[in-house]
């Protein structure tokens, strides 16, 4: 194993999913959750639409984006040539290949972690910004120093499920299975991908199974250095 | 007291331009969110010729792509097989979660805490992480290329035994304490009074289980080679390499596969987004 370098390969592409996509989540999910946060009528459509990209398929999610992303001719790649961008080649490109698999898995998930932090913030009791805004404090200050700290029990449970999510979940399969397979020159070959290839395509299952336990131990590591920074989950400070 | 009403009349007229920015900007953004599903749509009816015209209305609407895939592939087999293994995985799996997460919660026996803290620790484990070892268990046991492989695997789920459990132990002790005086055993107490009363955080697991039974594309790709078991997300995705560049063709398929998902999610939205909201079950 040590000595693959698809293996170090998956692993580096992996890491750099994980670092792209768990903040972007985060800011994402926080962002449309304080946008839609009021109980008008408005906000709750808004709220389903934002939601609705979860109910489908990542087959058919991958597949929609493939079309949408097709070299040229591509929705995409049209709307480039109107506003005089070079072509690009979403998929094709390994330079984009996998900020390309990232957007589309934040599009994908991001309606998920909206709705985590509209909980969230359903607890913050109203009369905390009320006094905030006698006291004179601005929307800005308000959210720096009322919002996010009592969101901490919140963040927490998010920062720790889009991590499994990015190392694990089935969007790291099913969509660099449709949209890419990995390449090219396998800059979207996910770990979970490459054992899967290992294992199913060159009936390698030992090493598959060896990468896949390297992976949960990566995965353990992850969570228990989260749990130590942050005390439990429970955030020393606050 | 006084001084307070012109301020904030003020206020409310200065939030009108803001108001307005967040209409725009929450209109947007749901329109970014859904206009891929759109196109989806719009693309499955469009002819060959003009898939690829930025037009979200088509010219001339036909439904020959989806008459091309229905006759073409033996879809109708697919959807039936996904509606049925979803269909019983959600059954068998609510049964045995709500019998577990009852006994989890209210049953003593000796190591009742290490199960479950055992089902609890595979909560971090996802499917794509243990496939190896699922497929030469399954493989084993012979389950390969049969509905039972298809089904079996996908029962067990940490997180909805985790939630019953937390349900079950909400309840309060003294319905069941009046059973037990009455007579009843453990489990017509289950039956009778626990069942029932855990109807509408079953049915929110229902859906959220069928609907990811319906989606789910890993495992029944890795299970079955034989085309007659073949759930509708291995269908699709095969059907795309069979199809290559006939978009529209793909689009339709797509858009058949993804219509029951976004109907489920139009009439339960409020279930659904309140259940994940309360809880971050997916």
């Amino acid at each position: 194993m040590a000595a693959d370098p698809l293996f170090w390969r998956s692993l580096r592409v992996t890491i750099v999913y994980i670092v792209a996509l768990v903040p972007s989540l985060y800011v994402v999910g926080l962002g449309l959750a304080l946008l839609v946060q009021s109980n008008t009528r408005f906000n709750g459509f808004v709220r389903s639409l934002l939601f609705m990209p979860q109910t489908v398929s990542l087959v058919v999610v991958g597949l929609v984006w493939q079309v949408l992303l097709v070299d040229k001719i591509g929705l995409f790649n049209q709307f480039g040539s109107v506003m005089n961008l070079p072509a690009v080649s979403w998929l094709g490109d390994p330079r984009f290949a996998l900020i390309t698999v990232i957007v589309v898995s934040v599009w994908f998930l991001m309606g998920f972690y909206m709705l985590i932090f509209l909980g969230g913030l359903q607890d913050i009791p109203r009369e905390y910004y009320e006094a905030a805004r006698i006291d004179g404090a601005g929307p800005v200050q308000s959210f720096f120093r009322i919002t996010l700290p009592l969101l901490q029990p919140t963040s927490f449970f998010v920062l720790l499920v889009s991590t499994v999510a990015a190392v694990c979940e089935s969007q790291t399969f099913d969509l660099v299975y449709i949209m890419t397979r990995g390449g090219p020159a396998n800059s979207t070959s996910l770990a979970i991908f490459y054992i899967y290839q290992q294992a199913f395509l060159f009936n390698e299952y030992g090493y598959a199974a060896a990468m896949a336990s390297v992976l949960v131990l990566v995965l353990m590591a992850i969570t228990v250095l989260m749990f130590l920074l942050t005390g439990g989950g429970r955030f020393s400070y606050a | 007291m006084h001084e307070q009403a012109p301020e904030d009349r003020i206020r409310r007229r200065m939030l009108q331009p803001v108001q307005l920015a967040l209409y725009l900007t929450g209109s947007m953004l749901s329109f970014m969110a859904v206009a891929p599903l759109f196109w989806m749509v719009s693309m499955s009816l469009k002819e060959t010729n003009e898939v690829f015209s930025a037009n979200l209305i088509p010219h001339r609407p036909t439904l020959d792509n989806f008459i091309y895939v229905f006759t073409q592939v033996n879809f109708f087999r697919y959807l039936w097989n996904t509606f049925f293994v979803s269909a019983v995985v959600t059954i068998v799996a609510l049964a045995f979660h709500s019998m577990a997460g009852y006994a989890l919660a209210r049953l003593r026996f000796p190591g009742r805490d290490v199960i479950f803290l055992a089902m609890f620790a595979t909560f971090l484990v996802s499917q794509p992480v243990i496939i190896v070892p699922l497929f030469i268990l399954a493989r084993s046991l012979g389950l390969l290329d049969s509905y039972a492989g298809l089904i079996v695997p996908s029962i067990f789920n940490a997180f909805g035994i985790f939630l019953l459990r937390q349900f079950y132990l909400a309840i309060p002790r003294e319905l069941e304490e009046a059973a037990i005086i009455d007579g009843a055993g453990y489990f017509r107490i289950y039956w009778s009074i626990v069942l029932p009363l855990s109807r509408p955080i079953l049915s929110a697991l229902a859906i959220l289980f069928f609907l990811a039974n319906w989606n789910s594309f890993l495992w029944p790709l890795t299970i079955t080679s034989n085309q007659d078991l073949w759930m509708v997300q291995v269908a699709i995705a095969s059907f795309r390499q069979q199809y290559n560049g006939s978009w529209n063709y793909i689009m339709a398929a797509s858009t058949v596969v993804a219509l029951p998902t976004l109907a489920m999610f139009v009439v339960f939205q409020k279930r659904i987004i309140e259940s994940i909201k309360t809880t971050g079950i997916k």
